[in-house]
């Protein structure tokens, strides 16, 4: 599945591309097949996002899963600083990353 | 310390109130992201993994109090409570806002401090020993060359668009504390036969994917024409550095491929052309600069004795502490390497505390030092053991100064957009699994990059580590024999890489080794120097055997 992503403009908060808006959720990610680029343009143009790419994403029995561990580490944030991550209370959060 | 004059604060103020025009018209449209991106880089303003990261500028390493109380206000203000302290003798915020960005640029200028030229193609700080104006063993103090350097160089109209980005350091002691010999130029002030005091020019040293030591191209630069010198280097840069590919961008490729001594040719002809304009600064300028680094008012006939019977106490002396200049002192670094922590971060509480004991006990200097530790650079030794509870008990009392768990290593994956691994975790796992033995070990400097830029310096460790990618899986490549000393050397790759537990035990191994063949007060770059790889790689890659001796399987 390809998702999409980038860091909102204002923030710069990493987000995921739900189908419809922007969430900082890996887990909403939509599956946007071949319209990533399209979705891309659109929305950096209106300024919701910033540096946008499209990734390979997996289906994994815990939700939707990055492929590629920088994309993983960048869903749920540094592993080396837990209490920062979008998990802070699950000490094995890391573990989904590896 | 400089103190910025009217000259100095206005440029400050003026780039600040343009980052908070361009900053608005980037969010409100006007400006389009291929517009801003420069602009913010050139502020110091990166997009990273997980948000903006700001790189505050530390010239040559020195701060105020003031300046280090700022640093830690803004990491609670705009921040997440902590900073990074950096290889450049930065500090950088990780989770930055943008519309917050010129806020925090507008407080850094009421401490004198800004973010300009942290980033982009053109001359980064400027670095220097971080016993500057201490250091029993320094010609001079080098600072006041390094601020004339900064001066110069900021918005130079010239160098602002170079082929890439130039890192200069300088240093004035034979001890090279400042990875001089690793930088597009690095300068050791010196003195001639005649008792004058000059500048020997290395030029095109650097790490990165092609590691480089420069080479010394001229011994000798009056101290009155050094500007006019560095004018000559970097245009001589400017005029045939590459720009077609930036993986060859750097000047050590054009000092490589040129060959040093066309590359100084070049120079030399430009330098006496330049001689000829009267670019040089007046040197009523460089001794104004001077004054504002007078030595501080150090008592005289004060006790030049420690008292050591605290053993923890004594450790800490004889590990982090180095002779100073003026009986009765000494130079004391922080370590911002805990057991199991993560090098080179501070708390907005311990970035405080550390402002207020340099103004309680240090003349209200701090430094930071390219290995990621702090350096409370005059404590009276009479104080020092006061200052040490209180670091201690702040979680800052490490003992481990250029000891295996004092390691350099870069943000890595865990935050970086250009890494390929991560080093921090890395870092913790070794500086745990090694505590115990760090003092049997004694020196051994350990660097670790999470990718091929070796920001973390992989390429100067007595061991050095460099993550890659390896069809999406992190791998450590580990290397030996590099220093960044006066003996500058590079790291040799072991052979094939390791995964994160695998890299940490094939240094369990180096030392192993290294131990069974120590002589007398050898260090482990020493004892490897002598008896060379071989025994180290044959213990490294030894097959794995079970308890009965066997081969393992798997």
């Amino acid at each position: 599945m390809k998702i999409v992503t980038g860091n909102d403009l204002k923030s710069g908060a990493v987000t995921w591309w739900d189908g419809s808006i922007w969430s900082l959720h890996v887990a909403d990610a939509a599956d946007v097949g071949e319209h990533g680029e399209a979705i891309i343009a659109t929305e950096q143009a209106a300024r919701r996002v910033v540096s946008a790419y499209v990734i390979d994403g997996e289906l994994s029995p815990d939700g939707i899963r990055p492929a590629h561990i920088k994309d993983r580490i960048r869903a749920l944030g540094p592993t080396v600083r837990l209490d920062l991550s979008l998990k802070p209370a699950d000490a094995d959060a890391g573990m989904w990353v590896i | 310390m400089y103190q910025y004059d009217t000259y100095d604060q206005a440029l400050v103020d003026a780039r600040v109130a343009d980052f908070r025009d361009q900053t608005r018209r980037r969010l409100d449209g006007s400006m389009s992201e291929e517009q801003f991106r420069p602009l913010r880089l050139m502020n110091g303003l990166y997009l990273q993994l997980h948000a903006y990261m700001l790189r505050v500028a530390v010239p040559y390493g020195t701060l105020s109090s003031a300046q280090m109380r700022m640093l830690g206000d803004i990491a609670d203000k705009y921040d997440r409570g902590y900073g990074h302290f950096t290889t450049r003798q930065n500090i950088q915020y990780n989770w930055i806002k943008l519309d917050e960005a010129p806020d925090i640029l507008a407080d850094l200028a009421t401490v004198e401090m800004h973010a300009i030229q942290t980033s982009g193609n053109c001359i980064r700080n400027t670095t220097s020993d971080q016993y500057a104006g201490a250091a029993a063993d320094e010609l001079v103090d080098p600072r006041p060359y390094a601020e004339l350097i900064r001066q110069w160089s900021t918005f130079h109209p010239e160098f602002n668009f170079l082929p890439r980005k130039f890192k200069i350091a300088v240093i004035a002691a034979d001890t090279d504390r400042a990875a001089m010999r690793l930088h597009d130029i690095g300068v050791q002030i010196v003195r001639n036969a005649a008792g004058e005091l000059g500048c020997a020019f290395y030029v095109g040293g650097g790490m990165g994917r092609t590691p480089m030591i420069a080479p010394l191209i001229n011994g000798f630069v009056p101290l009155d024409q050094f500007i006019t010198y560095f004018e000559a280097c970097l245009r001589v840069y400017n005029r045939y550095g590459r720009r077609d590919n930036k993986y060859k961008a750097r000047i050590k490729i054009l000092v490589h491929e040129i060959g040093k001594e066309a590359y100084t040719s070049q120079v030399e002809a430009e330098f006496a052309h330049l001689l000829t304009q009267n670019i040089e600064p007046p040197i009523a300028e460089l001794e104004r600069i001077k004054a504002h680094f007078a030595d501080p008012a150090f008592e005289v006939g004060v006790p030049d004795q420690v008292d050591r019977s605290d053993p923890d106490f004594a450790l800490w002396v004889d590990n982090n502490c180095v002779t100073h200049k003026q009986a009765g002192y000494i130079a004391a670094t922080i370590s911002l390497k805990p057991i199991g922590g993560i090098p080179g971060d501070a708390s907005s509480d311990q970035i405080r505390l550390m402002a207020d004991l340099a103004k309680e006990y240090a003349f209200d200097e701090l430094r930071v030092t390219h290995a990621q530790n702090i350096v409370l650079p005059h404590v009276k030794k009479a104080d020092l053991y006061a200052l040490w509870q209180k670091l201690d008990a702040a979680g800052l009392g490490t003992a481990n100064l250029d000891q295996i768990g004092d390691i350099i290593a870069c943000p890595g994956l865990d935050y970086c957009s250009l890494a390929n691994a991560r080093s921090i975790p890395v870092a913790q796992k070794i500086s745990e699994r090694f505590a115990a033995k760090a003092e049997e070990i004694g020196e051994l400097k350990l660097k670790i990059s999470g990718c091929i830029n070796a920001c973390g310096h992989h390429h100067a460790g007595h061991i050095g580590i460099l993550g890659v990618d390896r069809k999406g899986v992190e791998n450590y490549q580990l290397l030996l024999g590099g220093s960044e000393g006066a003996d500058t050397s590079l790291g040799t790759i072991t052979g094939p890489g390791f995964d994160e537990d695998g890299v940490v035990d094939a240094i369990e191994k180096a030392t192993e080794v290294y131990l069974a063949h120590k002589q007398g007060e050898e260090r482990f770059l020493d004892t490897y120097r002598r008896v060379g790889m071989a025994p180290f790689k044959e213990a490294i890659y030894a097959p794995k055997t079970t308890q009965n001796g066997e081969p393992a399987h798997g």
